[in-house]
C-alpha cells in the first residue's frame, strides 16, 4: 500500500476554513486529506444532541459572512445548505420597553420613532451609509491582500492599487470608513443617534467576541466586521443554517467528500514534517507520519507557527509577531433546553420576537459595566447577551412545543484573576440565567437543561488559543494587511508547502470561508507557477 | 403592524376590495372599488376625496424658520406671504434634489411643510449646522390627518361647509371651521384639477370626513385611493419620488440623483439672478446653469395615437389601454439613425383616458427635449420589444382653467 499515507494536500483541522480549503484542493484536482482531532469535524461550528432531541450550537450559532462565492463554487446548495434570515431584532430595555426591528424599512421606522423621531430618520442614513461601506469593502473580502512589507514590483503595484481603489472611493464613504477604522461605536453612533436602547443594540455589535467596549477605539471596526456579511444582496443580515451552524460544515464535509477528499477523524496531528525549510507531512498523535507537498494548518496562527512548527526555524520578525498577536478570548456560551418561549410582559406568546437575535444589553452604561467587570478579570455581573431561539424558525431544532436558546455571553475573560473556569463555569451559567431572569420574569421555571461554554472550554475542545471565537482579535492592527502578521498574510509561511487557511489569516472570523478559499487560490497558484 | 391613518374606520367600511397597501407604514386603499376608473373620473368630472395623512408634516416655528427654510428650500420662501402656500424642492450641495414638497406659511413665524420622506433630522441639523437658535422644527404628523378634496364640483362641495374658501385663490390657504372643527384648508393638490387639501386634527378626522362626504353627496362625491390620484398626476405632469426620481440622500452614485433642471423645474430658480440667497446647493446649481452640464431633463411624451394602434394590430391583438398605468422604465430611442440608439427612459407610463391617447413622464438629453421632438417609445408587444413614434410634449398634458379660476365669479364645473 504505498499511497496509503501519500497525498496531495493535508489540511490540519476539520473546522468550516479547513473544510472550505479541502474542497477547493479536492476539486482542482488534488488527493486531500482533512485530519481532525475530534470526532466530529466544524471546529467551532458544530451542532450536539446534548439533550435527545434538543440540538445544541454548541459554540457558533448564526451565519452571515459566508462568502457568496463559495457557495456557488463548491456546489454547497446541492450537499443542503439552507439559511433562513433572521428578520427580527429584539432588544428588550429597562421597566419592559423594547425595541423590535423587523423586515419592513418602514414598519422599522414608526418602531424606532416610538423612542426617538429623529433617531428613526438618523438609522435609516446610518444603515444606509453603512451598507455603502460594506459594498466599497466588499472587493478585498474577497482577494488576497497585498504584502505591505514586500519589495517584489508586483506586490509594490498591488499596494499602490489598493490606494488607488481608496482614493476613488466616494469622500462620503471614505469618512466613514476612516471613523470606522480608528474610532468607537460609540463615537460613530453620536454622529447619528440620540437613543441610548437604540444605540445600546448596534453598539453591542462592535463588542462581539472582543476585549472592548463599545467607546473603545477598536469597537467601530469590530462593528463594521459584523455587517460585511450579507444575505441575498442585503448587507448585515444574518441567518440561521438549517440544523444549526453544524449542520453548515456537515454540509462542506459532503461537499469535500464529492469532490473525492478524505476527511479523518479523532485524528490529532502533533508536528508538521519539514527538511530544509520544505514541508513534507505530518506527523499523528499516535505516531503515524503522512506525507504531502502541500500542508494547510486551519488552526490558529499561535499553533500554526509554535506548535504545529519549531519557532526556531522562523523569522524572529514572524515570531514576535505571532507572540503579541492578540488572543483575549472574552465570550462564552450558555445555552438553554426550554419548555416554551422566554416570557416577555406584554409580548407573550410571539414566538416572531425571536426569530433573530435577542440582545439583553439595554443601555451604553449597561455595557460599559459589563466590560468594567472582564477589565477587572471577571466575569460581567450583569452580562450582554446575544440569544437565539432556532427552533422559532427551525422545527428539526427541538421536540414540539420545546425551544433551544444559545446565549452568547460577554465579558467572560480567559484569564480571571482570582478564581479559574473550571470553578467558576456553573456560577457563571446562574449570573446568566439570573440576567434572564430579569428580563423575562418566570424565564427559570422553564428551563430543562443547561449547558455552559466558558472560554477555556472552548479552548479545550475547539483548539481556539484563549478561547478567542475569531481566532484572535478583530483589530486594526492584526487584520487585512497585517493578518497574522505584516509580510505573512498571504496565507503562505517561511516554510515552503505550509500554508496557513485559518480565521487568523484574511478576511478573519466568523463562518467565512474567506480563508479557506483565498488559501486554497494560494496553494494552486503556487503549484500553477512551479508546474509552468 | 402597520399603522392606521385618523380616518381608518370610514376608509375600512369603504373598501370593497379589501385590498390594502402600505404607505410609509401606514394601510392605505390602492382602490377602493373594483374599477379604479370610476374614482379616476370622479377626479375629472365630480368630485374625489382621499385621506393622504401617511404624508410626513412638520411644523416650522421660531423667529429664525424663515431664515431656515430660505436657506434650505430652493425657492425663495420669503415670497410665500402668510396664507400663501408653495410648491418647492429641497438639494443637497452638489444640486441634486433631497426631496419636493409644499411649504405652508400659517402665520408670520410658522411654516407647515409635507414631504413623502422623513425630514425631521434633516431640518434640525441644517438649523444646528447654520446655528439657528429661534426655530423650532417638529413632526406633527400624528396630530393631523390631511384629505384632499379634488374635482371640478370641490368647491361646490366645500362652500356647503364653510364660507371661508370663497376667495381663495390657487396656492392659497385659510383657516376655517367644517362641522365645528378647526381645519386648514388650502388650494392645493396632486390631481391638477380644481381642488383643496384640508388638514384636519387627527381627534376631529371622522367628524371632518363624514361632513364632507354628507355635502358631497349630491355630487357624486368618490373616495378615490392611490391608484386613481397617481393616474391623475401624471396628466397634471407632476414627478413622483422613487418613480420619477430618487432622493439624493439614499443614493450612492450620481447616476441615480437628479438636479432641479435635470428634472424639468428650471422654473423654481426662473429669479436666480435677483436672488440674493444663499441656500444649499446654490453654488452647484450656478455651476450647472453656467457650463450647462445638466446630463437630461424631464419632459412629457405623448405617443401617436396611431402608430400605438398600428403595432399591436400588426401583431393580431388590440391595444392595451384600459387601467394602464406602469411605474417600470421603457427605454426611449433616437430615430432617423442607427436602429436602437438609446436616448433616455420613460419613468411612468398611462394610458389616459380622458386625453384618449397613451403619455408618459420621460427623461430625455437636451437636443431631444424641445415640444414636438419625435422619438422612439419601446413598448412590449406579445412580450416583444416594439418602437412606437411618441412626441415631446409641454406638461401639463391636462390644465383646466378651473384649477386656478376665481371660485366665486365662474361655474365651478367650467
Amino acid at each position: 500500500m504505498p499511497d496509503k499515507n501519500q497525498y496531495d494536500a493535508i489540511v490540519i483541522g476539520g473546522g468550516h476554513n479547513g473544510l472550505v480549503n479541502a474542497a477547493y484542493l479536492a476539486k482542482a484536482g488534488l488527493k486531500t486529506l482533512v485530519l481532525e482531532r475530534r470526532d466530529l469535524v466544524g471546529g467551532a461550528a458544530i451542532t450536539e444532541e446534548l439533550v435527545p432531541g434538543f440540538k445544541f450550537t454548541t459554540f457558533s450559532y448564526a451565519i452571515s459572512l459566508m462568502r457568496p462565492d463559495i457557495v456557488e463554487d463548491l456546489n454547497l446548495v446541492k450537499h443542503g445548505m439552507m439559511v433562513m434570515p433572521l428578520t427580527n431584532t429584539f432588544q428588550p430595555g429597562f421597566n419592559g420597553e423594547y425595541l423590535r426591528l423587523g423586515a419592513d424599512s418602514d414598519e422599522n421606522y414608526h418602531e424606532l420613532a416610538r423612542h426617538s423621531i429623529e433617531d428613526a430618520e438618523g438609522y435609516r442614513e446610518l444603515s444606509n451609509m453603512i451598507d455603502r461601506v460594506c459594498h466599497a469593502l466588499k472587493p478585498l473580502m474577497d482577494q488576497i491582500p497585498p504584502n505591505s512589507v514586500s519589495q517584489e514590483p508586483e506586490e509594490l503595484a498591488k499596494m499602490a492599487a489598493l490606494r488607488d481603489y481608496m482614493d476613488q472611493l466616494d469622500p462620503d464613504v471614505r469618512k466613514l470608513l476612516d471613523r470606522f477604522a480608528n474610532c468607537s461605536a460609540v463615537e460613530i453612533l453620536d454622529d447619528y443617534l440620540e437613543n441610548d436602547l437604540i444605540k445600546a443594540m448596534i453598539a453591542s455589535s462592535g463588542t462581539i467576541g472582543s476585549k472592548c467596549s463599545p467607546s473603545s477605539k477598536e469597537s467601530g471596526l469590530v462593528w463594521l466586521f459584523h455587517k460585511l456579511g450579507e444575505y441575498d444582496g442585503v448587507f448585515g443580515e444574518w441567518g440561521f443554517h438549517k440544523g444549526g451552524n453544524g449542520g453548515f460544515t456537515q454540509v462542506l464535509a459532503r461537499a469535500v467528500e464529492g469532490f473525492g477528499g478524505t476527511i479523518q477523524t479523532q485524528a490529532a496531528v502533533e508536528k508538521v514534517i519539514y527538511e530544509n525549510g520544505v514541508a513534507q507531512g505530518v506527523l499523528l498523535a499516535d505516531g503515524t507520519e503522512v506525507f504531502a507537498e502541500v500542508v494547510v494548518s486551519a488552526l490558529d496562527p499561535r499553533r500554526t507557527f509554535t506548535q504545529l512548527v519549531d519557532s526556531a526555524d522562523l523569522p524572529g520578525d514572524l515570531v514576535t509577531a505571532i507572540k503579541d498577536y492578540k488572543f483575549q478570548g472574552t465570550a462564552a456560551k450558555v445555552n438553554f433546553a426550554l419548555d416554551g418561549l422566554p416570557p416577555f410582559p406584554g409580548l407573550e406568546n410571539r414566538p416572531e420576537i425571536f426569530a433573530g437575535f435577542t440582545n439583553i444589553g439595554p443601555s451604553i452604561e449597561y455595557l460599559e459595566e459589563a466590560y468594567a467587570d472582564c477589565v477587572a478579570g471577571r466575569f460581567s455581573r450583569r452580562p450582554f447577551l446575544d440569544c437565539c431561539v432556532q427552533s422559532t424558525l427551525d422545527p428539526d431544532m427541538t421536540p414540539d412545543g420545546k425551544h433551544i436558546m444559545s446565549c452568547f455571553v460577554m465579558y467572560a475573560p480567559y484569564h480571571l484573576a482570582e478564581s479559574d473556569w473550571d470553578t467558576e463555569r456553573e456560577n457563571l451559567g446562574d449570573t446568566v440565567q439570573a440576567t434572564l431572569e430579569e428580563f423575562f420574569p418566570g424565564f427559570g421555571e422553564i428551563v430543562l437543561h443547561r449547558e455552559v461554554v466558558t472560554p477555556l472550554d472552548i479552548e479545550r475542545l475547539v483548539g481556539l488559543t484563549e478561547g478567542n471565537i475569531f481566532a484572535g482579535e478583530l483589530f486594526a492592527s492584526q487584520m487585512f494587511l497585517n493578518r497574522p502578521a505584516p509580510g505573512w498574510n498571504q496565507y503562505r509561511t517561511p516554510i515552503t508547502g505550509y500554508y496557513q487557511c485559518g480565521s487568523g489569516t484574511h478576511p478573519g472570523g466568523c463562518v467565512i470561508g474567506g480563508p479557506g478559499k483565498l488559501a486554497a487560490q494560494q496553494i494552486l497558484g503556487d503549484r500553477n507557477a512551479v508546474a509552468v | 403592524m402597520p399603522k392606521t391613518t385618523p380616518f381608518h374606520s370610514r376608509l375600512e367600511a369603504l373598501n370593497q376590495t379589501k385590498i390594502w397597501k402600505h404607505w410609509s407604514g401606514y394601510l392605505v386603499a390602492p382602490r377602493y372599488q373594483y374599477s379604479e376608473t370610476s374614482e379616476y373620473y370622479a377626479i375629472r368630472n365630480s368630485v374625489s376625496l382621499l385621506d393622504t395623512s401617511p404624508l410626513f408634516k412638520y411644523r416650522f416655528s421660531g423667529s429664525d424658520a424663515g431664515e431656515l427654510l430660505m436657506r434650505a428650500m430652493a425657492r425663495d420662501v420669503r415670497k410665500c406671504k402668510t396664507g400663501q402656500a408653495q410648491y418647492t424642492a429641497w438639494c443637497d450641495d452638489n444640486g441634486f434634489l433631497v426631496q419636493d414638497g409644499v411649504v405652508m406659511r400659517v402665520a408670520d413665524n410658522e411654516y407647515w411643510l409635507t414631504a413623502a420622506e422623513p425630514s425631521l433630522r434633516y431640518f434640525r441639523q441644517i438649523a444646528r449646522t447654520m446655528n439657528l437658535t429661534d426655530v423650532t422644527v417638529e413632526d406633527v404628523s400624528t396630530q393631523f390627518g390631511i384629505l384632499a378634496l379634488q374635482g371640478p364640483h370641490a368647491y361646490n362641495v366645500l362652500k356647503k361647509l364653510t364660507d371661508e374658501a370663497q376667495s381663495l385663490k390657487y396656492f392659497r390657504l385659510t383657516q376655517t371651521e367644517i362641522a365645528n372643527k378647526p381645519v386648514t384648508v388650502s388650494r392645493t393638490g396632486f390631481t391638477g384639477d380644481l381642488g383643496f387639501e384640508l388638514w384636519i386634527k387627527a381627534e376631529d378626522a371622522t367628524v371632518v370626513w363624514d361632513a364632507l362626504m354628507q355635502a358631497g353627496a349630491g355630487f357624486n362625491i368618490t373616495p378615490i385611493g392611490t391608484t386613481a390620484l397617481k393616474m391623475s398626476r401624471v396628466e397634471a405632469g407632476l414627478l413622483l419620488l422613487d418613480v420619477d426620481f430618487q432622493s439624493s440622500r439614499y443614493a450612492w452614485v450620481d447616476a441615480q440623483r437628479e438636479t432641479i433642471h435635470e428634472l424639468g423645474w428650471g422654473w423654481m430658480l426662473r429669479n436666480l439672478d435677483s436672488d440674493d440667497r444663499d441656500f444649499i446647493g446654490r453654488a452647484a446649481i450656478e455651476k450647472e446653469i453656467e457650463s450647462q452640464s445638466s446630463r437630461w431633463t424631464t419632459v412629457g411624451l405623448a405617443v401617436d395615437w396611431n402608430d400605438y394602434e398600428r403595432v399591436f394590430l400588426e401583431a393580431g391583438i388590440t391595444p392595451p389601454k384600459h387601467e394602464l398605468y406602469r411605474e417600470s422604465t421603457m427605454s426611449i430611442y433616437r430615430r432617423g439613425g442607427p436602429e436602437w440608439d438609446y436616448a433616455g427612459y420613460a419613468s411612468t407610463f398611462l394610458y389616459s383616458s380622458l386625453l384618449r391617447k397613451p403619455i408618459a413622464i420621460a427623461k430625455l438629453p437636451l437636443d431631444l427635449a424641445k415640444p414636438g421632438t419625435e422619438v422612439d417609445l419601446e413598448i412590449p408587444v406579445i412580450r416583444k420589444p416594439q418602437n412606437v413614434l411618441a412626441r415631446v410634449h409641454k406638461m401639463p398634458f391636462f390644465d383646466p382653467p378651473r384649477k386656478t379660476a376665481a371660485l366665486d365669479k365662474e361655474p365651478s364645473h367650467a
